[in-house]
């Protein structure tokens, strides 16, 4: 008996021993983001079609200039669920992009303005491309980045997230990054050329010029135009890009719920009635 | 109430079709009058679950392949389309995806209660063994379906995995060329894995068949260990044992639910939902979770080749246990030493599933070590040796005598095994 308590003490010494080290060794390598109010988390949060338009915002007049979303489509920014535009808004704002189309009856490949079915057009027509303009750099395409991004939370948090449903790590992660720029880098820290200082980026060497000030966008909603404010808000739009259907599937969830939590019940009574005689007889 | 009734047709029809397939006389035997012990506790309803699941993945996989393209090029994206663009398509690849991650809790649990029962004992040798090849099955199907969505995880897993092979002397390249249809995971190899992950689960329900014939030549184990013996010991499969599974099913399609529906992409990698890219290598490829604990084996042995052998060695072992274990006690509720040292086991896997998430250094890979000498000093030693000298406790005359002593509602609401017995 005691031997046994013996081994499972020293396992369990060795694996803590062994974890807390590493633990520390990790938390010197990367800041963890700051954890912010997102309207879609928990499991009735959705997402907030305000926030969700002047993210939009950001995106159109800053983020698009060097990252693409092709996934998106123009379609999608009247979708329920998403930023709310009605289709005569999502249509206008496809009209003002140029589409490359084609071949056409000549064999050429022609311009035309955007329809609801279209892509968002990359700012770029290839990797390469993007990589001459921008000194080497290669912006990620924006379609599912919010949830390609992530926060190593270590033992015993991952568990926690799995009761507390936090899932909302990417956006943190977003936002955190762009709040993240410091003019100077500590003291010690040499970056390399064309690198800026970011607290939160791993290495901390971001090849992202910092993209937005204070006042750079206009909100015509009073909503204050500050970076933090920004940041959530891009975060909420990006978030949205990558996962479109999050406010399907949490109302299919309730109701899913409430149908399994009524069945369980009902099937636990009927277990119990079928099972009363063998209970009670011998 | 559990004698055998013979199936008698009612119906003209079925008196027809009874004397030319005797198919409802099948059912009638095997999911009706089938005695089932009666002091089973819930463990013992993940054999149902895992049905359900196959079942699950099964129907759910089939409508994704409708939508999906197995292409490098378009693998990616045809997976974000199933989620933007097809009418619940969302639903169908979380239920999907996270399937796999359930039907892994259910396999996990449905092992664990076998092993802690003693359910491989003689004369469910070939039922137990049955059981490994599907674990292993399942273990081949899930990987090649991780590598389908075509993200940096799937490429680089496949890569990692495939190149296994290469540790063997002499065949081992020529094997990984020939596993790759070429000279790096690439189309071929996108292709193949796409090809068998739809044919293994058909598989895996052929030899689903045969783990449950196998099943009803022997009956079914139980928390005692001891056999029924009179009509007193056992209950009939309907409606005792099918309400039971059908409440337990509901139960677990809770816990499902909630990651389905709230948590979709906990148990997933962030970096797969990168595209694949040959040039880029994530700082930490990390498996699925449900192969962590043989990932942590491979990686704490320091030789390549000695590491893949271990890893298939850590599988295959189970294959063997009917003869490693030399008791003739079954149930671990019996057995206070082998109790002890087999949840110590049990935590041990849990602890290299940890430490196989985390990047191979310092620390962690003597742990690792310490945890994998452990994971087969028992399977090798402890197990043969412990039925030699073990002193186990008397065990009950029958299983009625047990519920009895036990002065528990049969089956209603016996404890799970972990704290029955302090």
């Amino acid at each position: 008996m005691n031997h046994t308590r013996g081994i499972v003490l020293a396992f369990g010494l060795a694996v803590s021993l062994s974890a807390l080290g590493a633990r520390a060794a990790l938390a010197q390598e990367q800041e963890i983001p700051p954890k912010q109010h997102w309207s879609f988390a928990g499991p009735f949060g959705l997402y907030d079609p305000a926030q969700l338009q002047r993210g939009f915002k950001i995106y159109k007049e800053v983020c698009s200039n060097c990252h693409s979303i092709k996934l998106l489509a123009f379609r999608n920014l009247a979708d329920p669920g998403g930023p709310g535009f009605t289709e005569a808004q999502a249509a206008a704002i496809a009209a003002g992009y140029q589409i490359t189309d084609g071949p056409n009856d000549q064999g050429e490949m022609f311009q035309r303005s955007g329809k609801l079915a279209d892509h968002f057009p990359p700012p770029f027509p290839n990797d390469q491309a993007a990589r001459a303009a921008l000194g080497g750099k290669l912006p990620p395409d924006m379609s599912v980045l919010a949830k390609a991004r992530s926060v190593e939370r270590g033992f015993p948090w991952f568990i926690f997230d799995a009761f507390t449903q936090y899932q909302e790590d990417g956006p943190d992660y977003i936002h955190a990054i762009l709040n993240g720029y410091e003019d100077h880098p500590p003291a010690g820290v040499t970056l390399p050329p064309g690198a800026e200082y970011n607290k939160y980026f791993p290495g901390h060497a971001i090849g992202m010029p910092k993209p937005l000030n204070d006042g750079q966008v206009q909100y015509t909603d009073g909503t204050p135009m500050t970076v933090d404010q920004y940041g959530r808000d891009v975060a909420a739009f990006l978030m949205w890009v990558a996962e479109p259907t999050l406010d399907a599937r949490k109302r299919l969830g309730f109701q899913v719920f409430v149908f399994l939590i009524v069945l369980s019940g009902l099937l636990y009574f009927t277990k119990r009635m079928v099972w009363y005689e063998v209970k009670h007889q011998s | 109430m559990s004698e055998h009734s013979a199936y008698r047709p009612q119906s003209a029809f079925m008196q027809w079709l009874e004397r030319r397939l005797p198919i409802a006389g099948l059912v009638h035997s095997s999911f009706i009058v089938y005695p089932t012990p009666r002091n089973l506790n819930y463990w013992w309803t993940f054999g149902g679950i895992l049905s359900f699941m196959l079942g699950v993945q099964i129907i759910t996989g089939i409508v994704l392949a409708m939508h999906y393209t197995p292409h490098v090029d378009y693998a990616f994206n045809s997976v974000e389309s199933i989620m933007r663009d097809v009418n619940y398509g969302w639903l169908l690849r979380y239920l999907h995806a996270n399937g796999a991650s359930f039907f892994f809790i259910a396999v996990y649990a449905h092992i664990i209660r076998g092993m802690y029962y003693g359910s491989y004992k003689e004369p469910r040798e070939v039922l137990w063994i049955l059981g490994v090849i599907l674990f292993l099955l399942m273990i081949v199907t899930g990987f090649m379906g991780y590598v389908l969505p075509w993200g940096q995880m799937s490429f680089w897993a496949a890569t990692v995995i495939t190149n296994l092979f290469s540790a063997f002397p002499v065949v081992g390249d020529p094997v990984v060329t020939w596993l790759w249809g070429g000279y790096a995971v690439g189309n071929p190899t996108l292709n193949r894995f796409y090809s068998l992950h739809y044919l293994l689960p058909f598989i895996i329900a052929g030899v689903v068949v045969l783990h449950i014939w196998a099943l009803h030549m022997v009956g079914q184990n139980n928390p005692t260990g001891v056999e029924p013996k009179t009509p007193k010991d056992t209950v009939a499969f309907t409606p005792y044992a099918t309400v039971k599974d059908a409440f337990f099913i509901a139960v677990f399609c809770l816990f499902y639910a909630w990651f389905v529906f709230y948590i979709p992409n906990y148990l997933g990698h962030s970096d797969n939902y990168i595209m694949a890219n040959p040039g880029q290598t994530p700082t930490h490829i990390v498996p699925e979770w449900y192969y962590l604990p043989f990932y942590a084996i491979l990686r704490a042995i320091p030789s390549k080749l000695l590491g893949v052998c271990a890893l298939l060695a850590s599988i295959l072992l189970l294959a063997f246990l009917p003869w490693l274990d030399t008791s003739r006690v079954r149930s671990a509720n019996y057995r206070p030493l082998f109790r002890q040292f087999l949840i110590v086991w049990f935590l041990v896997v849990i602890g290299l599933g940890y430490l196989g998430s985390q990047p191979p250094e310092g620390g962690y890979v003597i742990a690792a070590r310490v945890l994998t000498a452990y994971y087969f000093i028992f399977l090798l030693i402890i197990l043969p040796l412990l039925g030699l000298f073990e002193k186990t406790k008397p065990l009950p005359n029958s299983i009625s005598e047990a519920v009895l002593r036990e002065g528990l509602p049969a089956g209603a609401s016996a404890p799970p095994p972990g704290g029955a017995r302090g």
